[in-house]
């Protein structure tokens, strides 16, 4: 089964879930005097379930015959691309946003924008720190200073 | 009319929004040349700071500019490297990149340079023309009707999804939709779907769900794929000149191109993709048959077709997003998520409300391709350096602006880590096909689609106004046609699945 009927499947549990929850669930915590309207918070939900599973249907039994198109990545030779680098910029996206707050602006961006360029391959690392290290600095100042959002800029035990 | 248009002026005028449009169109244009990062991806990263502006009508201008400028930005990477960096300037590599390897890229830049200028200039008078009459008529409708259009619009941008696609945009639509109904609604004070979850309830961050859709599997496929950032060197640019025969011959191709381009721009779900398609395939069609083997080889009608149309495109595509409040496609959909922000509601009172906004940014179109105009013919040779960025840097970069767009909307690091996941989801979903554009727009639309829906069974007391209300009646009919017909149609001609890409 292609990629695309599976993640058919997996919207067909969403959307399964969904409806459970607009039809089974939700109408119970419902005040007695909303049951008098015309439109419950359940019934835009309702219709949009039932669509989506009839939608999710065609989808998984192929009913709808489009040509296999091989777009700008196949998927089937993923191996082939550089996975490991998608990966490890997924991984320090997660470990920037974790750091951001404890270890303060300046020195997460820094590091996020260093450890970026070295997961892609670079190896110049006098131009990278001082490329880094500046548009952090830049960055820092046009959010902070000329438009106004806090950022907190220094870890906190150095009192940033 | 007048009195709108001196209104416009003035706020156009003042030297903020000047500003504002010069420095619009330079960070359109500079970001729209790299490959890979596409309108949506940059309008989307340039919302934080839009929004913090505070002011309506020059943050819809500074946006405005971008659009434009990145479409602009597009074809000269398209021209140049081959690589376009927008889907809707594909068509112009087709014979702007023939060109340019016969030593003629300053000729091609020269003619995408005063076709695109063209091409948004009449887009901006037809505008002009057409939004307040589409606006006074608008006036007459109904929450029903509002609700059956918008209808319409999201089964149109199902309907122009392409071959075997019809299935999968409404889906995407209908998962953008269920996504607008978590949290804590207008209508109803009760939190739906929240899962009990704190930071569930006052919903999906609308700027976070755009970077995950566009700015961030962007970037992930320029990773794993490092050809699409095909990089050349931009070698000398010189010989800007055309010829007078030359100007002659594109001259009425740059005519029809500007109406043709701007009427589909108007339609919802086709954009200045499928503008820029079209627009060169009726060149071609129509040319005389000694021109029409030129086609594909570096003809001058052949580049100046799709540029005049995906510019008049883009100007099309403001028509129903300024009177109507429906957004027609992506780009427009991300415009409309920021005004909202802002505290403006785009629609037929718009120009009654907020004349000032409504004017400024008409207005601004045409001060906007001036600026285009001024900007590409000379600094062209310069800007195209950025192109040599090396991508170890760049794509550190972009990843940090989506980041940074997120976080600073909402100053909440979770906002990151949902980022990250939707993202990846988003990804997964373009391997396999799943066009995204439906899914924000369903977002987008997803409030204004209930609350009017609501409304209106609230009014009528039950479903009954989809017959009472002939005209909304009439709507829901052409949105099920919409739906239906290209599913018909597919099954008899499966030849033509090529041409129609989303990314605009």
């Amino acid at each position: 089964m292609a990629l695309d009927r599976w993640i058919g499947l997996i919207l067909l549990g969403i959307f399964l879930a969904y409806g459970y929850a607009a039809w089974f669930t939700m109408d119970a915590s419902l005040a007695p005097f909303m049951q008098r309207n015309p439109i419950w918070p359940s019934t835009f939900p309702k219709i949009l379930s039932i669509m989506g599973i009839l939608c999710a249907l065609v989808i998984i039994a192929g009913l709808e015959k489009g040509e296999a198109k091989i777009g700008d990545i196949d998927y089937r030779r993923l191996g082939d691309y550089h996975l490991g680098q998608a990966l490890g910029l997924l991984a320090l996206m997660v470990a920037y946003a974790l750091l951001l707050r404890p270890g303060g602006f300046l020195f997460s961006t820094t590091g996020f924008l260093i450890v970026g360029s070295v997961i892609l391959g670079e190896r110049r690392w006098i131009t990278m720190i001082v490329v880094s290290a500046l548009a952090t600095g830049v960055v820092w100042y046009l959010v902070q200073e000329v438009l106004g959002i806090f950022l907190r800029p220094l870890p906190g035990f150095l009192g940033g | 009319m007048l009195e709108g248009i001196l209104i416009g002026l003035q706020t156009a005028l003042s030297v903020q929004n000047l500003l504002m449009v010069i420095g619009g169109c330079l960070i359109g244009t500079f970001i729209g040349m790299l490959p890979g990062l596409g309108p949506m991806s940059i309008i989307a990263i340039m919302i934080p700071v839009a929004i913090s502006m505070g002011d309506a009508a020059a943050a819809l201008i500074l946006l405005a500019g971008v659009y434009y400028g990145a479409i602009f930005g597009g074809s000269t990477s398209s021209i140049l490297l081959n690589a376009p960096g927008v889907a809707g300037t594909v068509a112009t590599s087709f014979d702007g990149y023939p060109m340019a390897r016969q030593g003629k890229a300053g000729k091609a830049l020269t003619i995408a340079a005063i076709a695109s200028f063209c091409g948004g200039t009449i887009g901006a008078v037809l505008l002009m023309v057409f939004a307040p009459m589409l606006s006074s008529v608008a006036l007459l409708f109904h929450s029903a009707e509002y609700f059956a259009l918008m209808v319409v619009g999201l089964s149109a941008i199902a309907a122009f999804a392409g071959t075997g696609q019809v299935a999968k945009a409404i889906i995407m639509t209908l998962l953008g939709l269920i996504m607008a109904t978590v949290g804590e609604g207008a209508l109803f004070n009760m939190p739906r779907f929240t899962m009990g979850l704190m930071d569930l309830q006052s919903g999906f961050g609308f700027i976070t769900l755009a970077m995950a859709m566009f700015a961030l599997p962007e970037a992930i496929f320029l990773v794993l794929n490092p050809a699409r950032s095909a990089q050349g060197d931009s070698g000398d640019i010189k010989d800007l000149r055309i010829s007078r025969a030359e100007a002659k011959s594109i001259a009425p191709v740059i005519g029809r191109q500007s109406l043709q381009g701007f009427f589909i721009g108007v339609l919802p779900g086709a954009g200045a993709t499928i503008a820029s398609f079209l627009g060169y395939a009726v060149e071609r069609n129509i040319a005389p048959k000694a021109e029409q083997d030129e086609f594909g080889k570096g003809s001058v009608k052949g580049l100046a077709a799709p540029e005049t149309a995906n510019n008049a495109a883009c100007t099309g595509s403001f028509v129903p997003l300024l009177t109507l409040g429906i957004p027609g496609s992506g780009t427009t959909a991300i415009l409309l998520g920021a005004l909202i922000a802002l505290n403006v509601t785009p629609g037929p009172r718009l120009m009654i409300d907020d004349p000032q906004i409504f004017w400024a940014v008409i207005i601004s179109m045409y001060i906007g391709n001036l600026v285009l105009l001024i900007l590409n013919l000379p600094l062209i040779p310069y800007i195209a350096k950025i192109l040599s960025v090396p991508r170890n840097f760049l794509i550190p970069f972009i990843l940090f602006f989506t980041l940074m767009g997120a976080y600073i909307g909402q100053n909440n690091a979770t906002e990151l880590l949902l980022l990250v996941g939707f993202g990846i989801c988003a990804t997964v979903l373009r391997f396999a096909d799943y066009p995204l554009a439906p899914l924000l727009i369903g977002f987008i639309l997803g409030g204004m689609l209930e609350n009017n829906f609501s409304r209106s069974m609230q009014l009528y007391d039950g479903v009954s106004f989809v017959w009472e209300r002939p005209m909304t009646l009439g709507l829901l009919i052409v949105a099920a046609l919409l739906v239906i017909l290209p599913s018909y149609r597919a099954r008899r001609a499966r030849l033509r699945a090529k041409g129609v890409a989303d990314g605009d």
